[in-house]
């Protein structure tokens, strides 16, 4: 939901917007004599506007983490909150020990790998497919593209029900369906079925499932993002090599999606982030069974059922490293391609 | 927009995308209005058959107090109407003013602040669900609506203030310039010139943050699973389905939680895409 931006397009709007380029925001450049007063004033305003912000921020983000690496490092259980703070901590590495020694762990993130990976790679093809379907304007054009933003609006709670529902084996309508025109002998238990055989290839259905549900509701952002990148293509490119004799494909080809490939990598990224620490929608659809215990369920299994703190702190944490790797990554990728 | 002109083929190739597009959103939704709208018995009896009749019923009984038969969710509503509007008011507060320091204002420290903001948007979310936990339920309030408040509050503050940054580097600043010259003061400027100016773009990222908070399930699930009277309407409609409540009740309260944030999404859509893609036009 979040999106972020290239350092690349950060800049340009920052170039675009006539505050930051003239050098004093809205505050005109002052007379030598009071130009001192002035930038005085204007870092004291600066201060006093972001100082709620920084304030939020800093409470409820940098604090929490700041603890969560205290209690990654410690042997701390919920029954110890508490006496927190007036017991000196136990410092250990057990909990990263533990977890490494996991079978539960490695086979957490091997899931979560599969989750992401695919959920963003798909939800990439099909927001580029919108996109370019809905390029060009036809009637009913508008209506269209707001209607395919609907699983994106939805809350998640009232689209996993829907999901549970149609794919529900005594009741659902894609059972019923499977059954009277498909052949199929027995109901599939889509969400509890970790493998099934289909022409002899094993198939992880309820991950896939957790996967598809997952491309349903966030492909429409890739969707908006993508639109918004092929609008801003200048029509001259392709005019110009329509006059050099260039077809569909090979304006496509050459044309459009070199184009759309920052933004393309971008989406990439931000939902490969997002789905490996989504636990609402694999939470909603399967609780964990058929084999789509994903990292975050693992964390909140540590919280909640096994009641340790510390734990759940070292598999959040070996989480972000995780991420942190993989955003330093793509920072350098995005900086080489800037230059180049 | 010329370029190559599409060939009759492309013209139907198309038409074919977008069917297909449209059944694939749209289809789960209808079908989850539809179901709600049959009696459940009905509903298993026939999985693949469509209303014979008009059957408001379920929403009724969804709604409804415990006390009356029904299922509660009239009050879990109201509980994340409450939760959702003081997120709005507390977000949109800290957020027009950050974000206008960080589109306008030359600060010491500015590109500091604004690299921080931007770092805890990308941050992963679910490693601060545990100390966050862990402090609210230290200072007591992981039973409360307030804790559920002030965790809303933290989440939206970033997209937030990334949004209304947005939005107020969009406008021009000759405005406020003349403002300034002629005299005012910054809480002057602020009231008077930028803030009607910037109601699209308030009216967007609030709406934006109302959504966020009303849809939320994890950490009212993490807090209030144990406090039935403090369910939100997400975690009651996840709650309830774990008891034997007929789906089509279920689908009933999935479908009156939904109405309300797809119209009001609808109407403020233009802004609101516009807020959030912008930066990835170029």
């Amino acid at each position: 939901m979040t999106p972020g931006r290239p350092p690349s397009a950060r800049a340009r709007i920052a170039r675009a917007s006539g505050a930051e380029r003239s050098g004093a925001g809205p505050f005109p450049a002052a007379p030598r004599r009071t130009s001192t007063g002035r930038a005085r004033r204007e870092n004291r305003s600066g201060w006093l506007l972001v100082s709620p912000s920084l304030a939020v921020v800093g409470l409820v983000v940098l604090l929490p983490f700041a603890l969560v690496v205290v209690f990654g490092f410690s042997e701390i259980r919920l029954v110890d909150i508490p006496y927190l703070g007036t017991e000196p901590i136990e410092w250990s590495l057990e909990n990263f020990r533990r977890a490494a020694a996991s079978q539960a762990f490695w086979g957490a993130l091997w899931t979560t790998v599969l989750y992401a990976g695919l959920t963003a790679a798909g939800s990439l093809a099909v927001g580029l497919v919108l996109a370019l379907a809905l390029r060009r304007p036809f009637a009913g054009r508008g209506l269209v593209r707001a209607l395919l933003l609907v699983p994106y609006v939805l809350p998640v709670v009232a689209a996993a029900t829907i999901w549970k529902t149609m794919l529900n084996p005594q009741y659902g309508v894609v059972n019923a369906f499977g059954r009277a025109y498909l052949g199929w002998d027995t109901p599939v238990g889509f969400l509890s079925t970790t493998t099934a055989d289909v022409w002899g290839i094993p198939v992880p259905v309820a991950l896939l499932v957790v996967v598809l549900f997952d491309i349903w509701k966030s492909a429409p952002l890739a969707f908006l993002f993508l639109t918004a990148r092929l609008q801003s293509v200048p029509g001259e490119i392709e005019e110009a090599a329509a006059l050099d004799g260039a077809n569909r494909r090979q304006n496509l080809r050459f044309i459009l999606l070199p184009q759309l490939r920052a933004v393309a990598l971008l989406l990439l990224l931000l939902r490969f982030i997002w789905s490996f620490q989504s636990f609402d929608d694999v939470y909603l659809l399967t609780e964990g069974a058929g084999s789509t215990q994903v990292m975050a369920i693992q964390v909140y299994t540590e919280l909640v059922t096994k009641a340790d703190i510390g734990s759940a702190a070292a598999f959040g944490l070996l989480m972000s490293l995780i991420l942190g790797v993989l955003l330093v990554g793509y920072v350098a990728l995005s900086r080489r391609t800037d230059e180049s | 927009m010329s370029g190559v002109r599409p060939t009759p083929a492309a013209r139907a190739g198309r038409a074919v995308v977008v069917a297909i597009a449209l059944l694939w959103s749209l289809g789960p939704v209808a079908y989850g209005v539809v179901l709600s709208m049959r009696p459940y018995a009905e509903v298993t009896r026939d999985p693949l058959g469509l209303p014979t009749a008009l059957d408001l019923s379920a929403f009724a009984t969804a709604m409804r107090d415990e006390a009356d038969g029904g299922f509660g969710l009239g009050r879990f509503v109201l509980n994340s109407l409450g939760v959702a509007l003081g997120t709005v008011v507390l977000s949109i507060v800290v957020c027009v003013l950050g974000a206008y320091a960080a589109a306008r204002l030359r600060y010491r420290g500015r590109a500091v602040t604004n690299g921080i903001i931007l770092a805890v948007y990308l941050f992963p979310g679910i490693v601060l669900a545990v100390p966050k936990f862990v402090i609210l339920s230290r200072l007591g309030l992981t039973s409360s609506l307030v804790g559920l408040l002030i965790v809303y509050v933290a989440a939206t503050v970033p997209v937030a203030l990334y949004m209304m940054r947005n939005f107020f580097l969009a406008l021009p600043a000759s405005v406020e310039e003349a403002a300034i010259m002629d005299g005012c003061t910054l809480s002057q400027l602020l009231v008077r010139v930028v803030l009607p100016i910037a109601v699209p773009g308030v009216v967007a990222t609030a709406i934006y943050v109302f959504m966020i908070a009303w849809n939320e399930y994890f950490y009212a699930l993490l807090f209030l699973v144990q406090h039935r009277d403090l369910w939100t309407a997400p975690l009651g409609i996840a709650q309830l389905g774990d008891f034997q409540v007929p789906v089509t009740v279920l689908l009933a309260g999935s479908i009156a939680v939904t109405v309300p944030v797809v119209i009001v999404f609808f109407l403020a859509q233009r802004y609101i895409v516009s807020g959030l893609v912008q930066g990835a036009e170029r």
